[in-house]
């Protein structure tokens, strides 16, 4: 099971170690700072390194690398799936997940690495629980503490940890009950050269907002559950009934959750809410090339299409560009080649461009790549694949809660090829 | 873990506020030691003032000052005595949260002395009213075990946790299986997670409750499970697949494992089976969109499971397409995917995709999709033509590192489909000079010389390489050498100066024997028989084969087994990892069976037992032989070495088998049968019995014949419909035995029809160490299944011909094998005097060198030579009158760096020629 955990911060210095078994000598660390060196960019690094008595397994997240040192067979995923927990909990916790929040931290951070595992095997992992074992800190909590001299420990076993339904603790209450539900669609898609799609596939998932006093028990039927072919559920969720009805069913945590995530893949077909036109050329025996990029707006059923961000990895060669956009700021970093242009909201009266000229390295010959344009974007109050949400009905309390439900589409990976 | 020390003032101030009276300073003073240790600097001097703070009844500083022991204990065991009272103490406690603190706690301090103390307050604990107490205690067991495994056996914690399998509350049931499978990896034939249809039964119930770490423990369990039959395997698989929709991607990795494992037992025309395929689609695609770490395991198992079943990821290629902002290990995962998902149906995208990455800025990755356009192109025939034309636009480019793979790629091309591509030989001329990587440049080479008869200037264009020759690599240096050769050949006339300079510089001025030795052959080939040397050079060469680079069907089965672990992420067998070995089975995909009246197979938890041809009368055969054998009674001086005398009687134990094997020749026969003729008696062995392969008996035997090993098979079919489409095939084996060809069986075999097959056998096949060293494992497949078995070949099936040594060669080799090399043992009531002998052995391979006669004793010098190269050397000692005979071997593995398992071929050998 999990032995150790090392956090690195970007410029390869550990900040914070805990063991559960007995010590690892940091010293295991080195075989991962060769890995590192190794790597082009830091995301580069391989999740799974070998050393001649442990593996390291690791993740990236927020330019902190979480490294595992396991000693046994232990599934990988295992270990991969228990780090992303720990960095959500303390996003959870403090807000952010740096060095900094964490330093500042650090006997809050030991105390949730002790409660969530122990002898390397999960203990509590669920935010609702920890929580109740250990309160996060805030500054009103802090100033309350040091004037009556109460803890940030609770004192009970938590409710939840071992009843039938461990994702929820008892005795809940609320004055304003409300169940609110965001579907929230990232679409990632590869646009090749001529603007035909080569993938495209939709990853969805349904966050919910729940503050309901006791124990509701929830339905949420859909209006084409059809949609929904591929899907993980949290546990909360009756998959038989699912199964059954396609009705979700469940008694749902305390506070925020994910519902569901699902998969829309590219056996359906996917609507592509933007398209691009774009003309970079590089000219041989020319320290010039040309850039021009138009955007507009394609299926996106009425909606407009806003927080618009194009970036783009121009080749090595490219020196400087001298572009003009006729909406929004463009920046365009000339050591990273990072073209970045913010664009806003597209009209679709008056669709946003890009052009000018590009100066390259004179002499040089013109460059093997091209550049792949990245685009992000949002589309309020619609889900792209039209999946749509019939009703929400409570059972078990008699309250009438206030319920609501909001869509959204965003780009996740979108990016177009020229 | 340290490289900070804190300055004596700050440990002082520290101390002062531990020992204050104010709660809230104390606690103030725990948190500050605290937050030193974890950054690594040394505060374990404050360890008697921070214990002093453990009695409180404020849990968070209980907490706290938990934490500071857990660290520190190890290093002040003494001082972590002092906090022995009240861990007992708390494991009283009313407040179960406090108890179970308590127990966790004291199972991480891991010092001797305390665990003794552990063991009544971890008792109570187990049997705790509190389920949450228990499960904490569980996990305690599997601590204390790590600490001290013989005190957990003896107070018999194991039998307790096997009884928490069964407790009402899943998430107990859940940690008590993580706690036992902890424990069984360290104790591989322990067989504490006995599994059988309750405990199952158990487990699935507990599955739908338990925290999704519970589950994955408890899948990963039930994996190692083995169904009595379809049915069981039927219904386990409909209580798991819910789980391939939990959003823990670990839990869905684990639930399709099981899946993979027993979907094996289910048969193939059940509409279950087919439902089963679709569903595990969508959630394998699922995990590709999770963070990349995670699609990084992901994809490296499913590498695996494309290759078992490629018809559940078939229609899902596009989720393979690479996005320019992966990292490069999710990039190159999943190229090679999309190789092996490559059809006619889908290589016109593959293809255009390929050739987008090719114009990526990573090197790595654009050297990748350039050979995995090669690959396409060898494995989708129809795809070919439109792989050579990307592969030439490529080379268009002009960009140096493209172009020499795809030089590299197109020769393999040639070699697949040859005379079919030539007509691209000048595009690829035209790029000679930009190779400078030495993989690239003897591609080149070899396209140059194979249809030198097609390219004009082909003579200057080698000429060109050979100015630099010395400079070349030897690879280089091989394939000009070899490619002048062909051209010579084939045009004779102009070619003959280019020829000898080649011959000399690779003959006379070249310093690698390799090179040497094949330009000394060349030579004598081309001076006296031009004919031949035509025969041999320009032979036809065989078609590389169609995937070079899957998983060997036997590793792939055991990965399978191992979805979701390290195994499957480096596709290497468990067994290959330095830690883990010592607690590794080997797994197998359960075989399918039709009724439950088979029996447990074999496999699925355990290691696949071979039908056992050793039966128990072993030592009744020794004594009727009256061949001491077992152990060997030494004369002279014992075998030095303890590994040694292990090795002789694992020989022994080799040895002894093929005894068994042969029938039982009166002892009075006149004199010794030569061996390979004994052989030729054996009676056949049963290896296969009807019942375990639905009908099909296989019985056997091997010979030596005229230097080609046979292994005689009779296939007899009892089933009721006839067979066809016999195959076969060998696991890894210590000598490298493979079939040399197919399975003549020609006809079906009707019921009730039984067939004699003799198989040539080779040894040049791949090599693993086997236990025992003769053991060879067989697969047998017909129209009706694939059959498992396991034999023991005779190890004098692996003399050799030539096995005679040049007398100068043996006294000296005879003199530099060290000591411990040398064994002896005496093999008794053998009435032959030592001619006859020497001649019986000359039959089986084993030839006398020597004969000296000393004092009344004949002293016969011997050699032997196995198939793998190595030498056995061999002195027998034979007195007139005395009917007992002494051998003392040597073998050669010191001097033929040949492999260490060699001691025990001598004993064999030795035991073996006097089987009669």
């Amino acid at each position: 099971m999990i032995h150790s955990l090392f956090l690195v911060n970007s410029s390869g210095d550990i900040f914070l170690e805990k063991h559960w078994k007995s010590v690892v000598s940091r010293s295991v660390c080195d075989y991962f700072f060769e890995a590192q060196e190794r790597a082009s960019e830091p995301e580069n690094v391989p999740p799974v390194i070998p050393t001649p008595h442990h593996y390291l397994i690791s993740v990236l997240r927020h330019r902190i690398y979480f490294v595992a040192v396991i000693q046994s067979e232990v599934p990988p995923l295992f270990v991969i799936e228990f780090l992303h927990r720990v960095v959500d909990t303390f996003q959870d916790y403090f807000g952010v997940c740096t060095e900094a929040a964490i330093k500042d931290n650090v006997v809050v951070v030991y105390e949730l690495l002790e409660e969530m595992l122990d002898n390397g095997f999960p203990l509590a992992t669920e935010s609702n629980i920890l929580k109740e074992l250990i309160k996060p800190p805030t500054i009103l909590r802090t100033v309350v503490n040091t004037i009556t001299g109460s803890t940030n420990v609770g004192e009970q076993l938590p409710t939840g940890q071992l009843s039938v339904v461990p994702w929820r603790r008892t005795g809940v209450k609320y004055t304003n009950n409300e169940a609110y539900f965001d579907v929230v669609e990232e679409i990632d898609a590869i646009i090749d050269k001529s603007g035909s799609t080569i993938t495209a596939e939709i990853q969805g998932v349904i966050d919910a907002c729940v503050k309901l006093t006791g124990m509701p028990d929830l339905t949420l039927s859909f209006m084409n559950p059809r949609l929904l072919d591929d899907v993980s559920f949290h546990p909360c969720v009756r998959f038989k009934r699912w199964e059954a009805e396609r009705i979700l069913s469940f008694i749902p945590p305390d506070g925020n959750f994910r519902l569901l995530s699902y998969h829309v893949s590219s056996q359906n077909l996917v609507a592509i809410p933007v398209y691009v036109k774009h003309n970079i050329t590089f000219r041989e025996g020319s320290s010039q090339g040309r850039f021009e990029l138009t955007l507009g707006p394609k299926q996106t059923m009425g909606k407009g299409v806003e927080a618009v961000l194009v970036n783009s990895q121009l080749p090595r060669g490219v020196l400087n560009t001298n572009l003009n956009p006729s909406q929004g700021t463009y920046t365009f970093d000339p050591v990273t080649k990072l073209l970045t242009w913010d664009v806003g909201k597209i009209n679709p009266q008056k669709l946003p461009s890009l052009k000018g000229s590009m100066s390259l390295q004179a002499g040089a010959s013109k460059p093997d790549e091209n550049p792949t344009i990245n685009i992000q974007f949002k589309i309020q109050q619609s889900a792209l694949s039209g999946l749509k949400v019939n009703r929400l009905d409570m059972y078990g309390e008699k309250y009438k809660p206030f319920k609501g439900i909001k869509y959204m589409t965003k780009a996740g990976k979108f990016q177009v090829r020229t | 873990m340290l490289c900070f020390h804190v300055c004596a003032g700050e440990i002082f101030e520290l101390k002062a506020e531990l020992n204050s009276d104010k709660k809230e300073k104390k606690k103030e003073a725990v948190k500050k030691v605290i937050a030193s240790m974890t950054v690594g600097k040394d505060v374990s001097a404050l360890f008697p003032d921070v214990v002093n703070c453990m009695q409180t009844d404020n849990l968070e500083l209980k907490k706290l000052v938990y934490l500071y022991l857990m660290n520190y204990a190890k290093s002040q065991p003494d001082m972590a005595i002092m906090a022995v009272n009240t861990f007992v103490k708390d494991c009283e406690d009313p407040n179960p949260l406090i108890r179970a603190l308590a127990v966790r706690t004291m199972g991480c301090i891991r010092v001797d002395k305390i665990t003794e103390y552990l063991c009544e307050p971890l008792r109570k604990c187990l049997k705790d009213e509190d389920p949450y107490v228990r499960k904490t205690a569980a996990v305690c067991v599997a601590k204390l075990h790590d600490i001290n495994a013989q005190l957990v056996e003896d107070q018999g914690f194991l039998d307790t946790l096997k009884d928490l399998i069964s407790d009402s509350n899943p998430m107990v049931v859940a940690n008590a299986v993580a706690a036992l499978s902890e424990i069984a990896e360290s104790h591989p034939n322990s067989n504490l997670l006995d599994l059988n249809p309750q405990s199952i039964n158990k487990l699935l119930t507990a599955l739908n409750e338990c925290t999704e770490w519970g589950q994955i423990f408890i899948l990963d369990c039930l994996a190692n499970y083995a169904p009595r039959d379809d049915r069981e395997s039927q219904s386990i698989c409909e209580r798991v697949t819910p789980r391939l929709s939990h959003a823990n991607s670990a839990v869905v990795l684990s639930a399709v494992k099981v899946l993979m494992k027993f979907m094996e037992m289910l048969p193939k025309d059940l509409d279950y089976y087919g439902t089963l395929l679709k569903k595990l689609a969508p959630p394998l695609v699922t995990l590709l969109s999770a963070e990349p770490e995670l699609q990084y395991v992901a994809l490296r198992n499913i590498n695996l499971i494309v290759q078992k079943r490629p018809e559940i990821l078939k229609h899902e290629m596009k989720v393979f397409f690479v996005k320019y902002n992966d990292p490069i290990y999710v990039k190159l995962e999943k190229l090679d995917i999309m190789i092996r998902l490559a059809s006619q149906a889908n290589i016109a995208q593959v293809l255009a995709e390929l050739k987008e990455y090719a114009t990526e800025v990573d090197v790595d990755f654009v050297r990748k999709a350039v050979r995995a356009i090669g690959r396409c192109a060898i494995k989708v025939e129809q795809s070919a033509e439109r792989c050579v034309s990307t592969l030439l636009d490529l080379i268009q480019t002009k960009v140096n590192y493209v172009v020499q793979e795809a030089i590299v790629v197109i020769k393999d091309i040639f070699r697949k489909y040859p005379n079919k591509y030539e007509s691209v030989i000048a595009t690829l001329c035209e790029n000679l000079d930009s190779l400078d990587e030495p993989e690239a440049r003897a591609a080149m080479i070899w396209i140059v010389g194979e249809y030198a008869e097609r390219i004009d200037n082909a003579d200057e264009l080698l000429e060109s390489f050979l100015e630099g020759f010395h400079d070349e690599s030897t690879q280089v240096q091989l394939q000009l050498l070899t490619a002048i050769v062909k051209l010579f050949l084939k045009k004779p006339t102009e070619t003959q100066e280019l020829v000898q300079q080649v011959l000399s510089l690779a003959t006379q001025d070249s310093d690698n024997p390799d090179l040497r030795d094949r330009g000394y052959i060349y030579w004598r080939l081309l001076s006296t028989d031009p004919v031949a040397a035509k025969e041999v050079v320009l032979a036809e060469k065989p078609l590389i084969s169609e995937e070079t680079d899957l998983i060997e069907p036997t590793l792939l089965e055991e990965l399978i087994c191992h979805i979701g672990t390290l195994a499957s992420v480096y596709h290497k067998p468990p067994s290959a990892f330095v830690e883990g070995s010592r607690g590794v089975m080997h797994k197998r995909l359960p075989a399918r069976t039709g009724s439950p009246d088979v029996g447990t197979i074999a496999g699925g938890s355990g290691t696949e037992t071979a039908p056992s041809i050793i039966p128990s009368q072993g030592d009744l055969l020794g004594d009727l032989l009256n061949l001491d054998l077992a152990p060997p009674t030494t004369t002279g001086p014992p075998p030095p070495t303890s590994g040694m005398q292990m090795g002789g009687m694992d020989l022994l134990g080799g040895g002894l088998d093929s005894l068994v094997g042969s029938p039982m020749p009166p002892r009075h026969a006149s004199g010794l049968v030569p061996w390979h003729s004994s052989v030729d008696d054996l009676c056949p062995q049963v290896w296969l019995p009807a019942m375990k392969a639905k009908g099909l008996e296989i019985s056997g035997t091997f010979a030596r014949r005229a230097g080609v090993i046979q292994m005689e098979l009779t296939l007899t079919n009892k089933a009721m419909s006839v067979m066809t489409d016999f195959a076969i095939q060998f696991n890894r084996n210590s000598f490298g035995l493979a079939p040399a060809g197919p399975l003549q069986v020609l006809s079906p075999l009707s019921p009730n029809q039984t067939i004699e097959v003799s198989l040539p056998l080779s040894t040049v096949g791949p090599v693993m160490k086997m236990e025992p060293l003769n053991n060879l494992q067989v697969a047998v497949k017909n129209n009706i299944d694939v059959f498992y078995f396991s034999c023991q070949y005779p190890i004098s099936m692996l003399f050799v011909e030539d096995g005679k040594m040049e007398r100068q060669v043996f006294l000296a080799t005879w003199k530099d094998i060290p000591n411990e090399n040398e064994s002896q043992f005496q093999i008794k009531d053998c009435h032959l005097n030592s001619d006859a002998a020497s001649n019986k052995l000359q039959a089986s391979n084993i030839f006398t060198i020597a004969k000296r006669t000393v004092e009344g004793q004949d002293m016969l010098y011997m050699s032997i030579k196995l198939s793998n190269g190595i030498w056995v050397l061999a002195e027998l000692r034979v007195q007139t009158g005395n009917p007992n005979y002494t051998v003392s071997t040597e073998d050669g593995w010191g001097t033929t760096g040949g492999a260490v398992d060699s001691p025990s071929c001598v004993y064999v050998v030795c035991g073996s020629c006097y089987e009669v």
